[in-house]
């Protein structure tokens, strides 16, 4: 009998222990953020920038930039109320303090829940993370702009912000 | 038997060439016109030549970011443009992206937002139809 529990045991083991090496791979490296996957927010928000995903704000930041489409940081990006509703749904349900927050805990780490910042580029970690880089790299041309993600981050669509 | 076939062949093409005429750009250039003539009892028809200046033209009543639509756009509709956060922009003209401007509520919510930035002001009828004259004939 022990003989035969054994195995199981081990492959148990093992399974657990990859799981659990999966998991921290993409939550506790704190550079996993799921991409987008509702449809109408990856093609609206997609058009002008990358759809920077929901965990990447709380769900207070997302009412509030949603809440001000016809000045968005100083564009016009207004839509009409359908899908504006349909959107903020969708970014307030899985944001850093909603379904995305296994990812988000670092992220919302020092930011004032009352009033969180409305640019992902304003939150410490972000400017901690991104401390290293001078701005003539901001201002080269492949780059041009902080929403400009995948100028590095080449795998940032499928949700990888590793550094590059 | 030859006549029947014929005939057929006949109806045929009336039927494609009406599906043709009613396709949803020719719509929305119908729309445009007639919002153009109520405005302008003189409006006779739109001009691909005043489309591409419009698309040049740099403007001062709007944004200083977004002083034209080749801005972003780039000058030549057939190439593709860039956004400011260095997002591609396919090219604008229909041979370039057969797919554009067949979405009337997408045609109109970009005219809003971009004759907002870059004119500071809607755009009248008469120049989203020949701004959308010059990206069709391109």
């Amino acid at each position: 009998m022990v003989l035969t529990i054994r195995p199981v045991a081990a492959a148990l083991f093992l399974i657990f222990f990859s799981a659990l090496l999966l998991d921290r791979a993409q939550a506790g490296s704190g550079h996993y953020y799921p991409p987008v996957t509702d449809k109408l927010t990856q093609d609206e928000c997609g058009s002008c920038h990358m759809a920077f995903p929901a965990a990447l704000l709380p769900a207070r930041s997302w009412q509030r930039i949603m809440g001000g489409l016809a000045d968005h940081f100083g564009d016009d990006a207004s839509l009409d109320p359908a899908a504006t509703a349909h959107i903020t749904r969708y970014l307030t349900d899985n944001a850093a303090d909603g379904a995305g927050s296994r990812h988000a805990r670092k992220l919302m780490r020092g930011i004032d829940q009352a009033n969180p910042p409305l640019r992902i580029t304003e939150l410490p970690k972000w400017v901690s993370e991104h401390r290293e880089i001078s701005p003539r790299e901001w201002k080269s041309k492949d780059v041009g702009s902080k929403a400009n993600c995948t100028a590095c981050h080449v795998d940032a669509s499928k949700g990888y912000f590793e550094d590059d | 038997m030859k006549t029947l076939s014929s005939m057929l062949l006949l109806l045929l093409g009336a039927a494609m060439a009406s599906a043709v005429q009613a396709g949803p750009r020719e719509d929305l250039l119908d729309r445009y016109a007639k919002d153009a003539r109520a405005n302008d009892p003189g409006f006779t028809s739109f001009s691909a030549t005043r489309g591409q200046e419009l698309h040049l033209a740099r403007h001062t009543t709007g944004k200083p970011d977004t002083p034209s639509c080749s801005q972003c756009h780039g000058d030549k509709p057939r190439n593709a443009g860039r956004t400011p956060t260095g997002k591609s922009i396919e090219p604008m003209a229909v041979s370039a992206t057969p797919t554009r401007y067949t979405d009337a509520a997408k045609v109109e919510k970009w005219f809003r937002r971009n004759c907002n930035e870059v004119l500071g002001r809607a755009c009248t009828p008469a120049e989203k139809g020949d701004w959308l004259a010059y990206m069709i004939s391109q």
